[in-house]
């Protein structure tokens, strides 16, 4: 194990070198029958080894389809990607051939998907769903993939990992099956892995014994983390900075804790706002008013504007860019020391 | 696993009674076999009493039942209109429909999986919408129009094939018969392979496939076509059984001896033995051929081994 080695080598956040993945300018559109469907419309991002990276929002923001545009797992057509650069560890992935991408996937970059039981294949045991990835990209044999498999699911505590190889994955509970998702993405120990939702579909107990199992693992290697949810409460523990989308763009991004202590963005605001608390009993749960934007005809000026309480006349007609805050941070909000001062 | 076997041989019991039984009352009902038996003259009354006897046809139903069931377990499957014994005219007329049925299977299971696969792959392109517009045509046009026409232009026009079938049934000759035979299952195949594969491209273990850096061709053949064929396996199985009862029509039109030749004999001659004596070993063969899709279905899903 190189990890103690890592360790010397690792750099202060200071220190100027090329983010592990950046994402700039990234644009997704989808083609379908009732027109163009634009669910990411210029976000940029950036992670770190090591770091983590919560990408918040509701269903429809863009947060899956930009992780799934990282990852290369995009059905193409409909989907298509017409401007943007994804620079993993220094190169621009959408402009590498389909063969050099799927080498990445997996072994530098891998996923772990929202639900287990349907991500998972129902035909095929959990050994050798585990044991592909050695066999595929080490060309190992289908007894030392096994063995390998067994090693990984003790990794991620499965308990009588030895026995259970064998089984399926309708076999196991929930969270058990989150954990060989989890050990999956694990197996060529990547540089970066991407979490879709990952807890969403289990009960909350078992929802933070995954997290953790999640933030110690990704520790022990050094890998970043992306991690896409809708949840703030998941967030909250485990990440070190917050992009929030709305609409396929990025309206605030900022150190977890300024987020939380001090919005700068209304729809941040209002997701902070709509999380129900103990001291709130009794009383009616706040909800942000209307409905996402319709991909196809989003409004003109900030997409927020038509479900936002602070909304002027410029909001409906000029795109807000994302003003910085402070050093770190950013929102795109043309009211963001308004939002901030209140 | 030993279990879940158990369970279907156990369910094929009262499966089997149920079916011959009504069978058995039917058949029985369509009209006087003794009557048959002296075709145009008149019986004589004693001697007609007496066939009547043998046959236990003064007997209640049930025990008609009773003992004609009895019999076939001790390999007596009684006699034809020509007093033949049945089993004779099982021994010849079996191999030679199962030979054909072989030959339609084969042609069924591969081209219509095969067609269905890559349709389904190439959703919505033109090699899929040819597969549909095809298996539509052939769906849609009756087996004894497909026979004659075919049967006319590869065997009597062109004189590629024999355009009957010759003594024995060589597979050579049962060919063209064969496709015929197979022509609208082939084309049920297809479109249901092709539906399955469709869904299966778009579900999510899929998305996990192509995310775990596998290769396309690894995503398609380890875990989308397992998937993909179950559906596909219990239609093929069920059909096994319906092609060998469907072979009534092909065998007449290319002269065929087989099961639906002696069941046609049968009902013209109005000889219950035969009749229900044929249909009894279809039952068994479709009830077989259910086990087997079961039991394929137990390998093939993990989720239903363990239920």
């Amino acid at each position: 194990m190189t990890v103690i080695d890592d360790i010397s080598d690792v750099p202060t956040p200071d220190a100027k070198l090329a983010p592990l993945l950046e994402v700039r300018d990234l644009h997704v559109e989808f083609h379908t029958r009732d027109g163009v469907a634009k669910a990411v419309n210029g976000v940029n991002y950036s992670v770190n080894a090591g770091e983590t990276l919560a990408v918040l929002g509701e269903s429809g923001s863009g947060k899956s389809v930009s992780a799934q545009a990282v990852m290369g797992i995009l059905d193409m057509p409909p989907a298509r990607i017409p401007k943007g650069e994804i620079l993993f560890q220094g190169r621009d992935m959408l402009k590498m051939s389909g063969e050099e991408r799927r080498k990445i996937r997996g072994r530098k970059i891998a996923m772990i998907f929202q639900d287990a039981l349907s991500s998972l294949n129902p035909v095929l045991s959990v050994g050798y769903q585990l044991g592909e990835m050695y066999r595929v990209h080490q060309g190992l044999s289908r007894k030392d993939a096994k063995a390998k498999a067994i090693e990984l699911m003790d990794r991620v505590r499965i308990p009588a990992a030895r026995e259970r190889v064998g089984d399926y994955p309708h076999q196991f509970s929930g969270g058990m099956r989150q954990r060989i998702m989890i050990a999956m993405a694990l197996a060529l120990e990547p540089d970066l892995i991407i979490a879709d939702e990952p807890t969403t579909a289990l009960d909350v107990t078992v929802q933070a014994q995954v997290m953790e199992l999640l933030a110690e693992l990704q520790a022990e290697y050094n890998m970043g983390l992306i991690l896409i949810t809708h949840d703030l409460g998941v967030v909250a523990d485990v990440a070190d900075k917050i992009a929030v989308m709305y609409a396929g763009r990025i309206v605030e991004d900022a150190p977890v804790h300024d987020i939380y202590s001090k919005p700068a963005h209304p729809y941040t605001k209002g997701l902070l706002q709509s999380i129900p608390r103990l001291d709130q009993k009794g009383q009616e749960l706040y909800a942000i008013k209307g409905l996402p934007p319709n991909l196809t005809r989003i409004p003109s000026g900030c997409a927020f504007n038509p479900r936002c309480p602070m909304a002027q006349d410029i909001c409906r007609t000029d795109v807000p860019q994302l003003h910085p805050v402070g050093t770190a941070r950013g929102s795109a909000c043309h009211f963001w020391k308004e939002t901030l001062g209140e | 696993m030993g279990r879940y076997v158990i369970r279907r041989l156990l369910q094929m019991v009262p499966v089997f009674i149920g079916t011959t039984l009504l069978i058995f009352v039917m058949v029985w009902g369509l009209g006087d076999p003794v009557a048959a038996m002296f075709g145009d003259r008149t019986p004589d009354p004693a001697t007609a009493a007496q066939i009547r006897h043998d046959l236990h046809l003064n007997d209640p139903l049930i025990q008609q039942y009773w003992i004609y069931m009895s019999n076939v377990f001790k390999g007596d499957f009684g006699n034809a209109w020509n007093q033949q014994p049945v089993t004779d005219l099982l021994k010849t007329a079996y191999p030679v429909t199962l030979r054909l049925t072989i030959v339609a299977f084969l042609i069924e299971a591969i081209v219509g999986v095969a067609l269905g696969v890559f349709a389904g792959l190439r959703r919505g392109r033109f090699f899929d919408t040819g597969v549909l517009a095809m298996t539509l045509i052939v769906v849609s046009i009756p087996t004894f129009v497909t026979g004659y026409v075919l049967q006319y232009f590869f065997g009597v026009k062109w004189s590629i094939v024999h355009p009957s079938v010759g003594e024995g049934a060589p597979f050579k000759d049962l060919l063209m018969p064969g496709l015929v035979l197979a022509g609208v299952s082939l084309a049920y195949v297809a479109r249901l392979t092709r539906t399955s594969v469709a869904e299966n491209t778009r579900a999510d273990y899929l998305r996990t496939a192509v995310a775990k850096g596998l290769p396309r061709r690894r995503v398609i053949t380890n875990h989308m076509l397992r998937n993909s064929l179950i559906p596909v396996v219990t239609f093929l199985g069920t059909d096994i059984g319906n092609l060998m009862a469907g072979a009534l029509v092909t065998e007449r039109i290319f002269n065929i001896h087989g099961v639906g030749y002696q069941i046609y004999q049968g009902i013209v001659h109005n000889s219950p033995a035969t009749v229900v004596g044929f249909v009894t070993v279809l039952v068994i063969v479709f009830l077989l051929a259910n086990l087997l899709v079961d039991l394929l279905y137990a390998v093939l899903d993990p989720r239903i081994r363990y239920a």
